[in-house]
């Protein structure tokens, strides 16, 4: 179930390591009462927002697609520039493609890690 | 047709001065709706659910009696959801769950459930939102973004309301952010303190410490320098009425009950400067009153299980996500949530490999998987109810379209009736 390979060997740059940071947007809480299948909810909980700084440094652009793995599984995602979030820290609005990176641990609380996740990503 | 003083059924803030103007059996326009309650209301005919089993379109009736030989010969059944369900429906479904001698659990689990445990271990100094709109000189979102999650809050109740002793509204408080991202509230804050990922707990000890005049050898925590923590406890000491409030930052971060437990220790003892208070801002419109109902029932507030015949509590053994993942229920009943889009992927995924039933308005994720689909009417919209607000405060919402089909209340109801007939 849990995808714990070893990155591909043909990757072209090495992924970099980033905390994401999962919540609530405004679009998604909008969109989610549209249907979780229609295309506003879709694109929001497939987006990942990155500072402006990592962008450039990982010669990434918006609206591009990116590979994201945590040790519970991988996503792509689309990139969206962010100016509220410090450079090293990703953030996704909550759904389906949210949940593909979070583990199910719950350290004996009831309550899955849903921030502060630590995950890798690469072109 | 208009309808005024309704309450719209989505967040905890639990916004009762909307008007609806209804034609024909449809809601065609709102008024003082934020965007999402906006959503909510026109959208509430989209994607309507109907009577299934196994995909294929039943009776109501057939529906509901799957859904009790199901239950009934489970070993096991987990009841979760509830938080989008009325105090009366909340009712139903622990009686269910202590006749079918399984667990039940909201979706408390999963936002504020750590909160809980931060009470059962310190206790909460709280009071109303009233009392923060009329009294607050100082307001503190840490680790929440109400301008996203709960548009209305700032306007209505903290930041911006214009109150008794606070009719200038937002130029009578300090108003602070404490997050790991300068969100959209952070931008309009006074003070904004960015805490790096997981530091939560260690920022909101340096404060006690602070607090209580001990001094800090470095000059930085988690990513904030102490002198603004000792500039924040300094403004904290010196309010004439404090309040703290906070979102999923603390309960989904590392530390998750342990940050609660600490903010609201920091509340308790600045209390032996100035009045200060703490409240959870909760997500679904009734997933307080899921935790009020469980625990005057049964004594606790989530992650209840009924196997020996009394309530045990468990959370991290008895909670949806931990029984799932670890394949431990065989049969589930879902009400009004739509755990496949929201759970981690592992404990989503055994409810496809399991009988759930799902009680839901509308088309979802977990009715794409569920084995007996049973529609319900919303409340707030189809069917009347009692919801509590995030203040505990209880409201009454109201019906204001005719339903397609019953309550959760009265589907809870028939199944209980099916569930007692069986042997």
């Amino acid at each position: 179930m849990k995808d714990k390979q070893p990155l591909a060997a043909e990757t072209v740059k090495p992924p970099q390591k980033f905390t994401l940071i999962s919540g609530r947007t405004t679009k998604q809480g909008r969109a989610l009462h549209r249907g979780k299948d229609s295309p506003e909810y879709l694109a929001e909980v497939s987006t990942l927002e990155m500072n402006g700084e990592d962008l450039e440094e990982m010669e990434l652009g918006e609206g591009e697609e990116v590979h994201v793995r945590s040790p519970e599984g991988q996503v792509i995602l689309y990139l969206r520039k962010s100016d509220e979030l410090p450079r090293g820290v990703l953030f996704m609005p909550y759904g389906l493609p949210a949940n593909i990176l979070i583990s199910a641990d719950t350290r004996g609380t009831g309550m899955p890690s849903s921030k502060g996740i630590e995950v890798e990503i690469w072109k | 047709m208009e309808v005024k003083d309704v309450i719209c059924p989505f967040c905890g803030c639990l916004c009762d001065d909307l008007k609806l103007t209804v034609e024909e059996e449809r809601i065609i326009k709102t008024g003082k709706a934020c965007s999402i309650g906006n959503s909510l209301f026109l959208n509430h005919n989209t994607d309507l659910a109907s009577p299934g089993v196994n995909g294929s379109p039943v009776s109501l009736e057939k529906a509901i009696d799957q859904a009790v030989t199901i239950l009934t010969g489970a070993q096991h059944p987990l009841i979760y959801g509830l938080s989008s369900a009325s105090c009366e429906a909340q009712r139903k479904a622990i009686e269910l769950a202590e006749i079918l001698g399984g667990s039940i659990d909201s979706t408390s689990s999963v936002c504020h459930g750590p909160t809980v445990l931060g009470y059962q271990a310190v206790g909460e100094v709280t009071c109303t939102l009233g009392e923060i709109k009329n009294l607050s000189d100082l307001v503190i979102y840490w680790g929440c973004n109400p301008a996203e999650s709960h548009q209305r809050h700032q306007a209505r109740y903290s930041a911006s309301a214009r109150g008794l002793f606070t009719a200038q509204g937002r130029k009578d408080r300090t108003v602070v952010v404490v997050d790991v991202r300068r969100t959209r509230t952070a931008r309009t804050a006074d003070i904004f303190l960015q805490v790096r990922p997981n530091g939560d707990l260690e920022c909101l000890q340096a404060l006690r410490a602070i607090v209580k005049e001990e001094k800090l050898e470095v000059e930085e925590i988690a990513g904030v320098p102490v002198k603004a923590l000792a500039s924040l406890a300094e403004r904290m000491k010196k309010a004439k009425f404090g309040a703290l409030l906070f979102g999923m930052g603390l309960t989904m971060t590392s530390g998750r009950h342990l940050n609660v437990g600490a903010a609201l220790s920091l509340v308790s003892e600045l209390n032996d400067f100035t009045k200060f208070i703490i409240m959870p801002m909760r997500g679904h419109f009734n997933v307080t009153g899921a935790d009020a109902v469980l625990t005057w029932i049964t004594g606790y507030p989530f992650a209840v299980n009924f196997s020996r015949g009394y309530p045990q509590y468990g959370p991290g053994e008895f909670s949806a996500v931990d029984l799932l993942a670890r394949r431990e229920v065989d049969a589930a009943l879902v009400i009004a949530s739509d755990p496949v889009a929201h759970f981690p992927r592992q404990a989503a995924r055994f409810l496809e490999e399991i009988p759930t039933i799902v009680m839901d308005p509308k088309y979802s994720k977990t009715t794409e998987i569920a084995r007996v689909t049973i529609p319900t009417a919303q409340v707030g919209i189809g069917a009347e109810g009692t919801a509590y607000r995030m203040d505990g405060v209880p409201l009454r919402l109201k019906k204001v379209l005719k339903p397609l089909y019953p309550s959760d209340e009265e589907v809870l109801g028939r199944i209980i009736e099916g569930a007692r007939r069986k042997p």
